[in-house]
């Protein structure tokens, strides 16, 4: 049955498809590829996602290993850190006369700044955006790679770059940049105001400028693919929720990181050409320094002008792969396809007006804050209508409960608790007392942390098999993913009670205050559960890369009997993803269960009276 | 050897993982695939259903539990005005969004297990949009969302509106560096004095006060440790400022926190409601508060008892930024203003007289003058009165000032010292006294004998001219001849730079 329905499939494609003589064009010697040119400096698309991914995992191996470090001393403070001298050296500050080895405090706040620029730039925008736009965008709208493959590759090599940069860093005897990922200014302008801000701030400027033009370089990438490559028949209002979340994180981004990068090159100045553009009235070191006239508050509009998109940067395109797999593991169409699309672009156009709700306490003016919250309580609206249609999808359905499912369901679960917690903070009023407490860190790693990672599980879970023609293993999968919920929760549920105590964030220390120090027990709790956590991602790593060699072979060209196009490419991916003619779309992606056919895909023709669109 | 102990084990553990995988794939291929799925399916939803429960009633219980640890709740509820609003409208987003997140964690959980696939022939419902149901999910948090923004906007506006004399605040300062805070606060005229970053000095001046501000010579400074004690019931403006990086100002108690900005002064207004003691009294009704602070020292006092206000500081500053907390205590306003009066005004006690007083020789205060003035009458007093030859002959006139470089005389602020001088040479007429002149050692020396003689003629001139007898007075110039302390620090030669009041006979 199944191997009737490839053959059909192929039939179909070679008789009704669109052919754009690619063989004319690529036959020859001039596709043949080396080791170099096929794994290191590939211009496929589909190899150039892999490298997203693995860089990211890395990445996130690396950051996550910061919290656990961090967390070891937030949570057991009493306890000696002597043993991970030999990995962190003169860091661990052992006193002589006890023998107990503790975090330097410089070095917890270079861990704290490494683990969100790590996770946020690295981790959760180029490892998800990068890995899935890639992968999804020339497959699931029928193009044979990007628009411009050469581009795309620079757009990993300057990604990889910054990461060498930033991962240099970590090894400079001053220390790796410790202001914060926000990197505030004076605070990251000075040398003298601490000493990750010398020769380590100059490195993490570097290595993000690169990182800036990586996501520029993809973004472009990615919008002209979609707006010039899509196949025959592909009309924008027939593409997957994915592609249209690619689509549209990759404008969000091209607005806006720009932006990042001349806070940057303004930063820089600062730091080295002697300008003061966010400098001013500054006495320091015991010394009052010649820089007046600026102000520190013009680099955080700066930075949130980027910033706070980023946030959506990261938490889009995994609202697009949730929607595009919960669809078809509960076998049901997407409820309210257009309204999904136009909450994203809402979502995306508000993201770009509501930066300054991170600065309502940060001395602008208070007014002004007024339309900033309102504007932020706004995007909610958006978001709660992508909630109700994720939970009217899975109403009626014939659901499929495995692994890339069961990440969707998790998912959605973080993105209510983390998005509810968005509605206090919105409000500015309540914002001064939240601001940089505890209840914040919960707010957003549920919410775009955690939320995003179980979107990029569900990605990998769900596309594996397109990657590598193999099954990640579904036991190993569900352990993850149970696991990794509860932990999930067990760390940051408990945040919220410590941030409505007044903990403040960015503490190394609670002991000084009496207000602060009574939750020793919550803080254990937390970093048990994180270390749990992190052990939990390594079973994931264990899966993954174990069955990229060893998992269940691919034996049907369409496993999740999907509608979208890059389950009509072979099982083994080609050069050009369709060996003959492109696909020709007649419908759009969610026809399942629509008549007595369980799923219709996309480049299916049309039966006489049948609509294509919704 | 630990390490690689360490290693073996989550090698073996990963060797363990892979099994378990290879298990699962091989029962899955003996039992048929589609069986275990639907299988796994069953479980699935079990567990979706059972973690649903689960989750829900730890959240819940939780809550329950740390009531009285959380702000808006129990003992802790605001301690400044404003801070009930806030609590207010906490709560009231609380009832809302626990709503939305129950009915939503109900939903999400349950239809999996309801909707799981039990038979893949099933025909799902092909459900595409409703628009009536996307209205409704769009229009009810729309109309809410707006409702909460609107009570927020109004309570922000209120808290940040222009203050009037009529509010009658009290403004202070609140300074913050790396690590620390200082205070100031205005004294009697209850200004606050201008500053500048380049008066900065560490040892005299840490908050780079302009003395040349009239309204900053009584303000008063808190350095170190110093509790800042403010009143109950009164409206506080604080100016927030920063000297070096940001910091932010957080009175977690009071629901205030405003960033300090280097260069740029921020404000915060609010007024305390409760007095530390009273604050105190309020947690001693709670079990939770009456475990021991110390959890190490079972006997010792009870967490309601060491109870403080606290500030702390909000945004990262720099490795010490979990450190810099201070002690706020609020106090009924009659103790306040005792408390007020009892500090001393930083300009009279560390700056006045010093080579950073800018009024150093060019202004005398009323107290100064009054001092001085019981100072010198009780030196010649005790010189009259002695008789074994004791008491000390040489009297510094303090208070006589010349025109800076030149000998004239500054008669506008020295008449204060040489009109009572006239008063007590009119007293004692059998008084007979030399004015002597001195100099430190900076220019000619020649020159300066002749400025310190001049100087002591001008003095002269003055009790001449108010009907001394001129045999009583005589005026020597001694130069640099004659220095009191070492002429090679500032504070030395201002010694030495000096006129001198001898007594010849009585």
């Amino acid at each position: 049955m199944a191997n009737i329905s490839i053959h059909e499939d192929d039939i179909l494609i070679n008789e009704q498809g669109f052919n754009d003589h690619f063989h004319e064009h690529h036959h020859g010697d001039k596709y043949k590829t080396n080791f170099l040119s096929h794994y290191v400096f590939s211009t496929d698309h589909k190899m150039i996602s892999k490298q997203f991914l693995i860089t990211g995992m890395f990445w996130a191996v690396v950051g996550a290993a910061f919290s656990v470090i961090f967390r070891l001393q937030l949570g057991f403070p009493e306890e000696s850190l002597a043993w991970i001298k030999p990995l962190l050296g003169k860091w661990i500050v052992v006193d002589p006369s006890t023998g107990i080895g503790k975090l330097a405090p410089e070095f917890y706040y270079a861990l704290v700044t490494m683990h969100g620029t790590v996770i946020v730039f690295f981790v959760l925008t180029a490892g998800l955006s990068g890995t899935f736009s890639n992968l999804l965008i020339p497959l699931q709208v029928g193009a044979r790679d990007m628009a411009s493959p050469f581009m795309n590759m620079l757009s990993y090599w300057f990604f990889f770059t910054a990461g060498v940069i930033m991962f240099y860093s970590l090894f400079i005897s001053t220390g790796p940049f410790a202001g914060g990922w926000v990197a505030y200014p004076p605070l990251s302008a000075l040398p003298q105001a601490s000493s990750g801000s010398g020769t380590g701030m100059t490195l993490w400027l570097i290595s993000l400028i690169c990182f800036v033009i990586s996501v520029v370089l993809g973004g472009i990438n990615y919008i002209t693919t979609v707006l010039n490559l899509r196949t025959k028949g592909m009309t924008m209002w027939r593409m997957p929720l994915s592609v249209w979340s690619f689509f549209i994180t990759a404008i969000v981004g091209l607005l806006t990181f720009p932006v990042l990068a001349s806070g940057f090159f303004m930063l820089i100045a600062d730091r080295s050409l002697g300008t003061s553009f966010f400098l001013s009235d500054i006495f320091i070191a015991g010394q009052a320094l010649d820089r007046v006239g600026g102000s520190p508050i013009l680099y955080q509009h700066l930075f949130w002008f980027l910033g706070h998109p980023e946030v959506y940067i990261i938490i889009l395109p995994a609202m697009g792969i949730v929607s595009e797999v919960m669809s078809v593991h509960v076998r049901k169409p997407i409820f309210g396809y257009r309204a999904m699309v136009y909450s994203l672009m809402t979502i995306a156009f508000m993201s770009c007006i509501v930066w300054a709700h991170h600065m309502f306490v940060s001395g602008i003016n208070p007014f002004l804050s007024n339309f900033f919250s309102f504007f932020t309580i706004l995007i909610a609206v958006p978001s709660s209508v992508k909630v109700f249609n994720w939970l009217t999808t899975l109403y009626g359905g014939n659901i499929r409960l495995n692994t890339p499912m069961l990440f969707t369901l998790g998912f959605v679960t973080l993105f209510i608790s983390g998005g509810l917690t968005g509605v206090f903070m919105g409000n500015h009023v309540l914002d001064i007392q939240m601001h940089d407490t505890y209840f914040i860190v919960a707010h957003f790693h549920l919410v775009m942390g955690v939320a995003a990672f179980f979107g990029m599980f569900a990605g990998v879970y769900h596309w594996f098999p397109k990657m590598y023609s193999r099954f990640m293993n579904e036991t190993l999968g569900k352990i993850h993913f149970w696991g990794t919920l509860i932990c999930a929760y067990a760390i940051f549920w408990p945040q919220h009670y410590l941030g409505l105590a007044g903990v403040p964030r960015r503490y190394y220390s609670f002991d000084s205050f009496e207000a602060f120090k009574h939750f020793a027990d919550m803080n254990k709790f937390i970093t048990i559960f994180a270390i749990i956590a992190f052990f939990l991602q390594l079973l994931f790593l264990i899966n993954f890369f174990y069955s990229i060699w060893h998992g269940k072979k691919m034996t049907n060209k369409n496993p999740w009997k999907s509608n979208t196009l890059e389950w009509t490419t072979p099982i083994e991916p080609t050069h050009g993803n369709w060996p003959g003619n492109l696909p020709v779309v007649h419908r759009w992606a969610y026809d399942y269960n629509k008549d007595d056919r369980e799923y219709v895909m996309q480049h299916i023709p049309l039966k006489d009276g049948e609509v294509g669109d919704h | 050897m630990i390490y690689f102990v360490a290693f073996a084990i989550v090698a073996l553990l990963a060797v363990i993982v892979v099994q378990i995988g290879k298990l699962s794939d091989l029962s899955a291929r003996i039992k048929g695939e589609e069986a275990v799925e639907l299988a796994n399916n069953k479980t699935q939803a079990r567990i979706s259903v059972g973690f649903m429960i689960f989750f829900l009633v730890v959240c819940f219980y939780s809550a329950y539990y740390y009531r009285n640890e959380m702000m808006p709740y129990g003992p802790l509820k605001s301690a400044s005005a404003h801070g009930f609003d806030i609590d207010w409208l906490f709560n009231i987003t609380l009832i809302i969004s626990t709503i939305v997140f129950v009915i939503t964690h109900v939903l999400l959980f349950w239809f999996p297990y309801k909707y799981r696939m039990q038979d893949p022939k099933k025909k799902a419902l092909f459900y595409v949009d409703n628009i009536k149901l996307e209205m409704i999910w769009t229009i009810v948090p729309l109309v809410t969302f707006i409702i909460l923004v609107a009570m927020g906007i109004t309570q922000m506006n209120r808290l940040f509106r222009p203050l009037t004399a009529e509010d009658k605040f009290i403004e202070i300062e609140a300074t913050g560096y790396q690590f620390a805070w200082d205070l100031r606060y205005p004294g009697a005229d209850n200004k606050l004095g201008n500053k500048d970053f380049r008066l900065i000095d560490p040892a005299s001046n840490s908050l780079g006060i302009d003395w040349n501000d009239e309204a900053s010579l009584d303000d008063i400074v808190l350095g170190g440790t110093d509790k800042i004690v403010l009143p109950k019931d009164t409206l506080v403006r604080v100016r927030i400022t920063a000297k070096d990086v940001l910091h932010s100002f957080f009175l977690p108690h009071f629901r205030v926190k405003m960033d300090a900005v280097p260069g740029m002064p921020t404000f915060f207004t609010f007024r305390p409601v409760k007095t530390t003691k009273e604050f105190k009294e309020e947690l001693r009704k709670y079990p939770e508060w009456n475990t021991p602070s110390d959890p190490n020292d079972p006997t010792g006092p009870k967490r309601w008892e060491t109870f403080e206000y606290e500030l702390a500081c909000a945004e990262l500053c720099g490795k010490g930024h979990y450190s810099m907390r201070r002690v706020v205590e609020i106090v009924e306003r009659d103790e306040y203003d005792s408390w007020l009066k009892q500090q001393k005004a930083f300009y009279p006690e560390k700056i006045r007289g010093t080579v950073a007083d800018p009024w150093d020789g060019k202004r005398l205060f009323p107290n100064e003058i009054k001092a001085r003035a019981e100072e010198l009458k009780k030196d010649i007093a005790d010189y009259i009165a002695n008789t074994d030859g004791t008491a000390n002959k040489v009297i510094q006139l303090k208070h006589v000032f010349y025109e800076s470089g030149s000998a004239g005389l500054n008669s506008k602020l020295s008449k204060y010292e040489l009109d009572n001088l006239v008063e007590l040479l009119n007293k004692y007429p059998n008084l007979r006294v030399e004015l002597a002149g001195h100099t430190d050692n900076t220019g000619d020396a020649a020159a300066n004998l002749t400025l310190s003689k001049t100087r002591a003629d001008n003095v002269m001139q003055y009790l001449l001219s108010k009907n001394i007898a001129a045999g009583r007075l005589s005026a020597n110039g001694y130069g640099q001849t004659q220095p009191l302390d070492t002429n090679d620090t500032p504070e030395g030669r201002k010694k030495n730079r000096r006129t001198e009041l001898r007594i010849i006979s009585k």
